[in-house]
């Protein structure tokens, strides 16, 4: 296994991690000064050349979005997603309690190369730890001068607050964050107009995972060319992996995007427990599509996951093991999308609804074939056919599993 | 269900203050602390203070899962049913050792309103399942004897 000295998780496992002057003494708001010292524009260029692209879900190149932020715009804004709720997912968690400091000082240096003077943290209601650890991170950071009037002398000025969301997954999509930190119910957005041009409250706003603005210090500190040094062709730098489900040690793992879902699993989270065979893999939280045990070869990339059928998502890897019941599997991750649907849409509001009942059925040992079939042709009618994201994101578990475990199912209709 | 684009300007009085509105969720946090659930009488001032309408505050309120407009007991106990927890033999065992406990199924509350048991979305805890919460306290790692020593803290406590 190659050795991977962390740097976004460097801090978490020390004493009192969280605090300012734990950050400081080990080289804290160095990368601030440094950016500070900057123009705007290069710090876009070096981000843009270090080839990061989004930890939220989706992707998208940082620097490129950065790049739609209107030059001439007098008033932008920054939202920060604190909301990760993808099932399978615990890095932002980890990062906002054990080392706040880290994504602040991405966000005041986000700020700065887009021009934007107020900045928006949006954390999920159930985050009890992360709020109170956020607001002490803000605060400690205004009484340094790393926020507020005239940061660190240079006339640059920002401002941050935090806003509880209160239980909707829906809220983490960026249009739908926006409507709910406008007090609103969460109901995402048409796109276009994106964010940028019009987000909160028809200003330009850019909305940025916590993992994404974690990387910015040490790609501003370390330089483009290091980041971009890492990784693959496509997925440039270093990813945090959560691992959870039939493994020996399940945790956060940071390490370069490209390493194979065999090392994630066998090397750094300690193999499948009871030395059972993989079954099936969800390579990136709950909405991508499951892999069979026999994909563990694949190397964790936006482009080798898409070849294999699947997406890296929020990087969320559960294991499942031999023993594990595929269809229940599906009915779990679709009940859940099913709780969470905004209900704006009828492909999503209905059709995931329709769904689970006939994966109720299944389970239950009432299903049919027919009811399988029945599955898989809405399942397709849903699929791109969304306001949203989400409803093609819950079907992925569906499709994909028709797919690789289709005996599963006939089993099941066929009550073995 | 909301229609695509509401008319920002309710019948008879001016137009909503946007900065007061993006303090709903706020307020509405504050409103839920007094009672543990929102009260009518508490909507309605949470809609006087911010300039909106005691429905449009319902509206925005029943949107979102952690306000509640029913009673719930002093100490609300959330167990992750999410995918991790299920294979971490969590969810539903935890569940069902909870249910004995206390003598309460999932959406029930005890007699003497001390406990209300829910069953909850992924509680980002999937490296550590199985979890639960309970109020604004996260658990992890849960085993039968954690759930005992927890239960017995708050029974002692209340
Ligand atoms: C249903 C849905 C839920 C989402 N939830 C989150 C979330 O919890 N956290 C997050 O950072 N992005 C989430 N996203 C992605 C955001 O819309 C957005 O792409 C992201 O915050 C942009 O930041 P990034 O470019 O740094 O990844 C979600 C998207 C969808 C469609
Ligand atoms: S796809 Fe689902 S979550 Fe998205 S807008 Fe439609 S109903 Fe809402
Ligand atoms: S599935 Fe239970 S915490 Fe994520």
């Amino acid at each position: 296994m190659a050795h991977w000295e962390p740097v976004l998780l460097a801090n978490v496992d020390r004493p009192n991690s969280e605090k300012i002057d734990t950050y400081l003494k080990h080289g804290g708001y160095k990368a601030l000064r440094k950016a500070l010292s900057m123009t705007p524009e290069s710090v876009i260029a070096e981000v843009k050349a270090s080839g990061l692209r989004g930890r939220g879900g989706a992707g998208f190149p940082t620097g490129t979005k950065w790049g739609f932020m209107p030059k001439d715009a007098p008033v932008k804004y920054l939202a920060v997603n604190t909301d990760e709720g993808e099932p399978g997912t615990f890095k932002d968690r980890l990062i906002v309690e054990r080392d706040p400091h880290s994504i602040l000082e991405g966000v005041i240096i986000t700020a700065y190369a887009v021009g934007a003077h107020r900045a928006f943290v949006y954390i999920r209601g159930e985050f009890f730890l992360g709020v109170k650890r956020w607001i002490k991170a803000i605060s400690d950071a205004y009484q340094h001068g790393f926020l507020g009037r005239d940061i660190l002398g240079t006339g640059f000025d920002l401002d941050v607050s935090v806003h509880r969301g209160a239980g909707a997954y829906i809220c983490g999509e960026e249009t739908a964050m926006i409507e709910s930190l406008e007090g609103k119910r969460g109901i995402p957005r048409q796109k276009p107009p994106f964010p940028a041009n019009r987000g909160i409250w028809g200003k330009p706003t850019l909305v940025q995972n916590c993992e994404t603005l974690a990387n910015i210090p040490h790609i501003v500190l370390r330089g483009a060319g290091w980041y971009a040094g890492i990784g693959t062709e496509q997925s440039k730098g270093i990813k945090i992996f959560c691992v959870s489900g039939h493994v020996n040690r399940p945790g956060n793992f940071e390490l370069p995007l490209g390493t194979t879902l065999k090392e994630i699993i066998y090397e750094h989270a300690g193999g499948v427990r009871k030395g059972r065979e993989i079954k099936a893999i969800v390579p990136g939280g709950a909405s991508t599509p499951l892999l069979r045990g026999d994909r563990v070869f694949t190397p964790m990339a936006f482009e080798t996951l898409k070849e294999a059928g699947s997406a890296l998502g929020t990087g969320a890897v559960i294991v499942m093991d031999q023993t594990t019941d595929i269809v229940e599997v599906v009915r779990r991750t679709m009940r859940f999308f099913v709780h969470e649907s905004c209900g704006n849409c009828l492909p999503c509001r209905v059709g995931g609804h329709n769904i689970l009942s006939l994966l109720e059925k299944l389970t239950a040992g009432t299903g049919t074939m027919k009811d399988i079939d029945e599955i898989e042709y809405l399942a397709n009618g849903i699929t791109g056919r969304t306001f949203c994201p989400m409803g093609t994101g819950m079907v992925e578990p569906v499709l994909s599993s028709l797919k690789l475990f289709r005996g599963e199912y006939e089993a099941k209709a066929a009550g073995r | 269900m909301k229609a695509k684009s509401v008319p920002r300007k309710p019948e008879g009085r001016a137009v909503v203050d946007p900065a007061k509105e993006a303090m709903l969720l706020a307020a509405l946090y504050i409103a839920q602390e007094q009672k543990g659930y929102l009260t009518e009488e508490s909507v309605k001032q949470v809609a006087k203070r911010l300039g909106l309408t005691a429905g449009e505050v319902y509206s925005t309120a029943s949107f979102y899962t952690l306000f509640r407009t029913e009673p719930v007991g002093r100490y609300v106990i959330q167990v992750c049913e999410g995918l991790s927890c299920y294979l971490n033999d969590g969810a539903e065992r935890v569940v069902e050792y909870v249910s004995e406990k206390l003598g309460i199924k999932p959406g029930e509350t005890t007699p003497d309103g001390t406990f209300t048991l829910e069953m909850v979305q992924c509680l980002a805890s999937c490296g550590t399942a199985p979890a639960m919460r309970v109020n604004d306290q996260l658990y992890e790692n849960l085993t039968p004897a954690s759930i005992d020593e927890i239960l017995e803290r708050i029974t002692g406590e209340v």
